[in-house]
């Protein structure tokens, strides 16, 4: 980032708005952690019954008061952040997640882009995709512990269930869209069916294969998490700490770590827009013609 | 001019011909005729204009010419030999911009040799040329959705051109623009015309622009689609809009296209076409004042 834009940006008053509203809600959160130190038991005894009757602790706030503080987020934070098994925990969920995701790529826009093509690849492939695609991803782990040799597959292949169906429609979809003015006006200049499909299908496609797999990211990160926290985190090669990030909220959570709790759904927010901006860049680098408007 | 003389391909210029023509569209039981035993020839070398009342099936003709759809009855031949499919001997150009949005101008206009392997030195040389005479040499890197309206329109006659099209056939291209534009559209086009005199159609529903343009004007009658008369066009060429403006024999030929043009709009109108009053209302005004 250039100086000029930077200073552009701590001009702007949407940037230090949302400065100010980060801030505003780490100190609430803060704030209301730490009612059990500065609120006196007594301030609570007009809801007393009212709260033990629901089921609360009655020597905190309800709700924010069972929560760690960000204070104690971050220093839980520092203490494991120099240690090889968080890293580890990292880079078994992002493996797993790239490893659904680019198979789904793979697997998913050439289908897509067959579907949208070939009349007799719709007809028999559509009606398969369409019976499997209402299965949500997860109801797949169970069955994909069974059929996969090792765990490290089972969880892959639910992640890459989880991107290939909103490429695959996506894919389609953007193909199929695309203006039949372009087909006659190639046709008529003389171009190849082949032609058609690698200057005009593909590059007419690729906005929506940018979107598809934006939208399939997501997914992804979302499948995984829950995947390894089902299938018990995996392959237990790094220990009980190289689960991936899902396992490691797991361990934290039966480990009564909530502190630790709090570090991983951090841990996969930071992950999940890493990931998000990475194909956001990669879109933006691969259909040039978008970004002039 | 241009300071080296480019190499640029010899123009053969094609004839179409149209002979007992109809074409219906729909099932049987629905069927709708758009186009009854119409007959019409696009003489070789000579801008031909179609003018007729909107929703006239000019569309559906052109879709005949350019080989999208075939005939229900009735022969269109190219120089003898029957239209069955698109060819890069008939280039279209359409009503609404079909510029690829992901190729830049430059790759726009060499999208025809590039797809048929054609890509040569001479090729190169008579695209820069047509680049030039469009005066988009500026935009030569730049995308459709960075040009403007008019400079989309000429991007897209130069990619037609570049092909050396027998015949180039024109959707009323120059609608939707605004009337500034229009008339630089109707110059820089008249200019690639009377420098190459290659065989032209084109359809329009304004009556200035035909005029402006045509060597011969077909006015036709409303759906189903015949030709009603044939106007030759004998106003001198090169010409300028603002020679146009005050000459009598365009004043008289604009007179007579419209006159028929009226009296088709009053048979449509009779039978309850809506698009037909705003016609013969607009007729009326100019008449008067004429």
């Amino acid at each position: 980032m250039t100086g000029t834009s930077l200073r552009r940006l701590f001009a702007s008053p949407v940037f230090w708005r949302g400065v100010a509203s980060i801030v505003a809600f780490l100190v609430l959160w803060e704030l209301g952690a730490r009612s059990r130190q500065w609120m006196a038991p007594e301030f609570y005894a007009p809801f007393k019954e009212l709260l033990v009757a629901m089921g609360f602790k009655k020597d905190y706030l309800p709700w924010i008061g069972a929560v760690p503080a960000p204070s104690a987020v971050l220093k839980s934070w520092l203490a494991v952040i120099g240690q090889a098994g968080y890293w580890q925990s990292w880079y078994m969920s992002f493996f797993r997640v790239m490893a659904g995701f680019v198979s789904a790529m793979l697997i998913g826009i050439p289908f897509g882009l067959a579907l949208a093509v070939s009349r007799s690849a719709h007809g028999i492939g559509f009606p398969v995709f369409e019976v499997l695609r209402p299965i949500p991803p997860l109801a797949w782990v169970p069955a994909s512990i069974i059929f996969w040799p090792t765990q490290e597959l089972a969880i892959s292949f639910v992640t890459f269930l989880g991107a290939f169906y909103t490429i695959v429609i996506n894919v389609l979809g953007g193909a199929r869209s695309i203006d039949m003015r372009y087909f006659q006006a190639a046709q008529s200049m003389g171009a190849s069916r082949l032609d058609i499909f690698r200057r005009i299908i593909l590059p007419g496609t690729l906005p929506s294969i940018v979107v598809g797999s934006a939208v399939g990211m997501g997914i992804t990160w979302e499948v995984v998490v829950a995947a390894e926290m089902i299938s018990g985190g995996g392959s237990q090669i790094g220990g009980t700490s190289g689960g991936g990030l899902g396992f490691f909220i797991w361990n934290s959570y039966v480990g009564g770590s909530y502190e630790q709790i709090v570090v991983g759904m951090i841990s996969i927010g930071v992950a999940g827009y890493v990931s998000s901006e990475l194909l956001r860049w990669l879109g933006y680098y691969v259909t040039p013609w978008l970004r002039v408007r | 001019m241009s300071p080296r003389e480019p190499t640029r391909p010899e123009i053969v210029a094609g004839e179409i011909a149209v002979q007992g023509v109809s074409k219906s569209y729909g099932a049987i039981q629905f069927r709708k005729e758009v186009v009854r035993d119409c007959s019409f020839v696009i003489e070789r070398a000579k801008l031909t204009v179609m003018i007729g009342p909107s929703g006239c099936g000019k569309s559906t003709a052109i879709r005949l010419l350019a080989g999208f759809e075939a005939p229900t009855a009735g022969t269109v031949t190219l120089d003898g030999h029957p239209i069955v499919a698109p060819d890069r001997d008939r280039l279209v150009l359409f009503q609404e911009t079909a510029l690829f949005p992901w190729m830049t101008t430059w790759d726009n206009i060499l999208y025809g040799p590039r797809a048929r392997g054609e890509l040569t030195a001479e090729t190169l040389s008579h695209a820069e040329f047509l680049l030039q005479k469009v005066g988009l040499q500026d935009f030569r890197d730049k995308y459709p959705g960075q040009l403007s309206g008019g400079m989309q329109r000429r991007a897209e006659l130069a990619r037609a051109m570049v092909n050396n099209p027998k015949v180039m056939i024109l959707d009323e291209p120059f609608r939707g623009l605004d009337a500034m534009t229009k008339e630089l559209m109707w110059e820089y086009y008249a200019r690639l015309f009377e420098e190459n005199r290659r065989t032209n159609f084109f359809v329009t529903t304004d009556i200035d622009e035909a005029v402006f343009l045509a060597d011969r004007l077909l006015v036709m009658s409303n759906i189903p689609t015949q030709v009603r008369a044939v106007i030759e066009v004998d106003l001198p060429r090169p010409r300028r809009l603002a020679d146009l403006v005050e000459s009598d024999r365009a004043n008289e030929i604009k007179k007579q296209a419209l006159s028929i043009l009226h009296a088709e709009a009053m048979r449509s109108f009779s039978r309850g076409s809506k698009a037909a009053a705003d016609f013969v209302e607009a007729y009326l005004k100019r008449a008067r004042r004429a």
